[in-house]
C-alpha cells in the first residue's frame, strides 16, 4: 500500500499540517505520513522579486520523494511564483509526486485583514486537495464548487468546498487503482 | 481532458517549463520550444491553438520573426507575445504583425487564465462551426450534387418523383452546370440504379461512328467492322443511356433515334435481326433546343418525344448562394486529392468568387479552386488565390486590340487558335472558356485548320 505524504518548508501552525494530513487521508483515502521538516526554501528566493520560485522548490522535493509515495505534499509559508505569472498558490508535477501549497496569500493578514485562523486552515486544506490532485494525474474541473477547479485568488478558493466532485472522485479511483 | 494544443517558446528554461506545467494543470496539451526555429519545425507538424512566444530570444530569429513565420503556415494561430521590458514600439510591431495580445511578464495568473479561456472559447465555436457547416453540407447534397438554391431543390423534388418511371427525361443547361450529375442522380435514385449506366457523347463522334457507337454493328458492316459489336443501347439494357450533347446529332440520327425511343427496337448497322431493349433515354444539351427546333435544325418529333419531362439547369450566376458551399466542398476534395493542407477561404476570396459571372460554372468554379490551391501558399485561399478572375478579366479587356481590316472569320479563328493553344489542346476547357459545345468547335478547328498540340 503506497502512502501520501507531507511535509513542512520552514515553519507552519501545527494545526495546519494536522488538518492538511486528515483532509487528505478523507479524501485520497490514502495513509498520510509526515517528513521532518525541511529548512525555509532559501535556495529559490528570487531578491528581484521577493518571492520563492515553486520550479526551484518542486526540482528538490523530486529528490526527497520516499519511494513509496504516491505525492509528496510541501507546505510552504513563503509566497510562490512562476516568472511568467505575479504569484501562484501552489503547483504541482502533473501525474508524478511532487507538488507545493503556499499559505501565504491564504491568510487574511496578506490582505491587510485581521487573522482568521480557521478560514486559513479551511482554505489550506482546499489547496492541498487541489495540488495533491494535480499529481495523481487530475487537471483542474470545470464545477467551481469542487477543490480541482482553478482559483486564482481567495474568493475562488472560498466558493469552492473540500470534498471532490463525483466526476473527480471517479476519476481518482480509475488513476489509483494503476498507480 | 482537453483536446486543445499549446505552444510556449522561450529560451528560458524555467519560464517555459514553468508555463507549460500551468497550462497542463488546466488540461491542455503543451509542447515547448526553445527556439523560434525549433517552434516553427513543429508548428509545420501540429497546428496549435495558442502559441506563447517570448519576444527576446538570442540568436537565430526573435519573437516577432517567430510569430510571422508560423503564421504564414496558420494564418488564424492566436499568438501571445511575452516580453518582460514592454516598449511602445515593440507592442505595436508586434500587434500589428498580427499577435493576439502582448503581454508583459509577470503577469496577474487571473488574467492569462481569462485570456486563455477567451481565446478557447472562440476557437471552440469556430470548430464548432465548421463541424455544423460539414453538417449542412451534407444536408444541402443529393447525389453529389450540392446547392441550397430554391431552383435546384425544385429540380432535387423531380428527380425523386421521375426516378422510378421510364419516361424520357430533356436536360438542359450551360456548359459545366451539372447536367451529368442530374442524369446519374435520376438514375441511381430510381430501380434502375443496379443496372447500367451508360455514357455517350454526341458530339464526340462523326455520325457514322456515332451510329455504330449507338446501335452496335454487325462483322463487315463496313471497312474497319472485323467483328460483331454491341451498341450503346443494348449495353445499357434495363438501365439507363445517357445521350449528352444531343443538339448536335445528324438529322438521319435523329430520325434512328426517334425509332428507337418510339418503338424501343432498332436493328445493328449491317444487321437484319430486330434488337429490343428497355432502356431508359436521359438526354442533355446545352443549345436552345426550342429554337433549333424553330430554324429547323432539330426534329420537333424528337424534341418532344425527348421532352416528356424537361429540367432546365439553371447558370450559377442565377443561384450565386451556392458559391461558397460549393467552393468550400471543392477546397475540401481537392485539397484532400493534391495533399496540400488548405482548409478554408478567406472573405476576400469569397467576394471575389462570388463577384465572378461564372461562364463555365461549377466546372470552371471548380478549376478555379483547384488552381488557387496549387498556388496558394498558407492554410487559407486568400484573395491574392484567387485574384487572376479579376485580372484575367481586365487583362483580356485590356489587351483586346482590334486590328484594322479584320473579318469576323479572323477574328473567330484567331481567338478559337488562342484558346486551343492557352489549354494545350484540352478542347472541354478550350469550349467551356469560349462558351460552346465541344462539337461546334471541333467544327470550328475543322473550319480553320487549326491544329491541335
Amino acid at each position: 500500500m503506497k502512502s501520501m505524504y507531507i511535509v513542512a518548508l520552514g515553519g507552519i501552525e501545527e494545526d495546519i499540517l494536522t488538518a492538511i494530513e486528515h483532509g487528505l487521508r478523507q479524501m485520497y483515502g490514502h495513509e498520510v505520513k509526515r517528513l521532518p521538516s525541511l529548512p525555509g526554501p532559501e535556495y529559490a528566493f528570487d531578491p528581484q522579486r521577493g518571492q520563492y520560485s515553486s520550479a526551484h522548490i518542486l526540482r528538490q522535493l523530486v529528490a526527497r520523494v520516499p519511494p513509496d509515495a504516491v505525492s509528496l505534499l510541501a507546505i510552504s509559508s513563503q509566497d510562490l511564483f512562476i516568472p511568467m505569472l505575479s504569484f501562484v498558490l501552489g503547483q504541482a508535477q502533473l501525474g508524478a509526486p511532487a507538488a507545493v501549497v503556499s499559505v501565504a496569500r491564504l491568510r487574511q493578514e496578506f490582505y491587510g485583514l485581521p487573522p482568521n485562523p480557521s478560514l486559513t486552515l479551511a482554505r489550506a486544506v482546499k489547496e492541498a486537495v487541489h495540488e495533491v490532485g494535480h499529481t495523481v494525474g487530475l487537471t483542474h474541473c470545470a464545477d467551481t464548487g469542487c477543490p480541482m477547479s482553478l482559483s486564482n485568488n481567495v474568493r475562488q478558493v472560498d466558493a469552492k468546498g473540500t470534498e471532490l466532485c463525483s466526476n473527480c472522485i471517479t476519476l481518482v479511483e480509475e488513476k489509483t487503482r494503476t498507480v | 481532458m482537453n483536446h486543445w494544443h499549446i505552444m510556449v517558446v522561450d529560451d528560458e528554461e524555467v519560464m517555459r517549463e514553468s508555463l507549460a506545467a500551468w497550462l497542463r494543470e488546466d488540461g491542455y496539451n503543451v509542447d515547448t520550444a526553445v527556439s523560434g526555429g525549433e517552434a516553427i519545425v513543429k508548428a509545420t507538424h501540429l497546428d496549435y491553438a495558442i502559441y506563447f512566444i517570448d519576444l527576446k530570444m538570442p540568436g537565430g530569429i526573435d519573437g516577432i520573426e517567430t510569430m510571422m513565420e508560423i503564421r504564414k503556415i496558420h494564418p488564424d494561430a492566436s499568438i501571445i507575445i511575452v516580453t518582460a521590458y514592454a516598449t511602445v514600439d515593440t507592442a505595436i510591431t508586434a500587434m500589428k504583425e498580427g499577435a493576439q495580445e502582448y503581454i508583459v511578464k509577470p503577469c496577474n495568473p487571473e488574467e492569462i487564465s481569462l485570456l486563455v479561456n477567451r481565446i478557447i472559447r472562440v476557437k471552440n465555436l469556430q470548430r464548432e462551426n465548421s463541424i455544423l457547416r460539414k453538417k449542412l453540407t451534407k444536408q444541402y447534397s443529393f447525389h453529389d450534387i450540392l446547392s441550397k438554391s430554391p431552383k435546384m431543390g425544385k429540380i432535387f423534388d423531380l428527380v425523386r418523383d421521375v426516378a422510378g418511371l421510364r419516361s424520357t427525361v430533356l436536360i438542359q443547361g450551360e456548359s459545366g452546370t451539372g447536367k451529368e450529375l442530374i442524369a446519374r442522380a435520376i438514375h441511381f435514385s430510381g430501380d434502375r440504379a443496379a443496372k447500367p449506366f451508360i455514357t455517350v457523347s454526341c458530339a464526340a463522334l462523326p455520325e457514322t461512328l456515332l451510329e455504330s457507337e449507338l446501335f452496335g454493328h454487325e462483322k463487315g458492316s463496313f471497312t474497319g467492322a472485323s467483328s460483331q459489336r454491341k451498341g450503346k443501347f443494348e449495353m445499357a439494357d434495363g438501365g439507363t443511356l445517357f445521350l449528352d450533347e444531343i443538339g448536335d446529332i445528324s438529322s438521319k440520327l435523329q430520325m434512328d433515334l426517334l425509332r428507337v425511343l418510339q418503338e424501343r427496337k432498332f436493328y445493328r448497322v449491317g444487321g437484319t435481326e430486330e434488337i429490343e431493349v428497355d432502356v431508359r433515354v436521359i438526354a442533355a444539351t446545352n443549345l436552345d433546343l426550342d429554337r433549333a427546333v424553330r430554324e429547323g435544325k432539330f426534329r420537333d418529333d424528337l424534341f418532344y418525344r425527348l421532352n416528356v419531362i424537361s429540367i432546365q439547369i439553371p447558370p450559377l450566376r442565377e443561384r450565386r448562394e451556392d458559391v461558397p458551399l460549393l467552393a468550400r466542398s471543392f477546397v475540401e476534395r481537392i485539397s484532400h486529392e493534391l495533399g496540400k493542407k488548405v482548409n478554408g477561404i478567406s472573405e476576400g476570396a469569397l467576394r471575389i468568387l462570388m463577384d465572378h459571372e461564372w461562364p463555365g460554372n461549377v466546372r470552371e468554379l471548380e478549376n478555379t479552386i483547384e488552381r488557387a490551391i496549387v498556388t496558394c501558399k498558407t492554410t487559407i485561399l486568400s484573395d491574392e488565390d484567387v485574384e487572376f478572375l479579376i485580372t484575367g478579366r481586365d487583362q483580356g479587356k485590356a489587351a483586346w486590340n482590334v486590328p484594322a481590316n479584320i473579318t469576323l472569320e479572323e477574328a473567330e479563328r484567331d481567338i478559337i487558335t488562342a484558346t486551343v493553344e492557352r489549354t494545350h489542346g484540352n478542347i472541354k476547357e478550350a469550349a467551356s472558356i469560349l462558351g460552346i459545345d465541344r462539337s461546334t468547335l471541333y467544327d470550328r478547328l475543322k473550319k480553320y485548320n487549326v491544329q491541335r498540340e
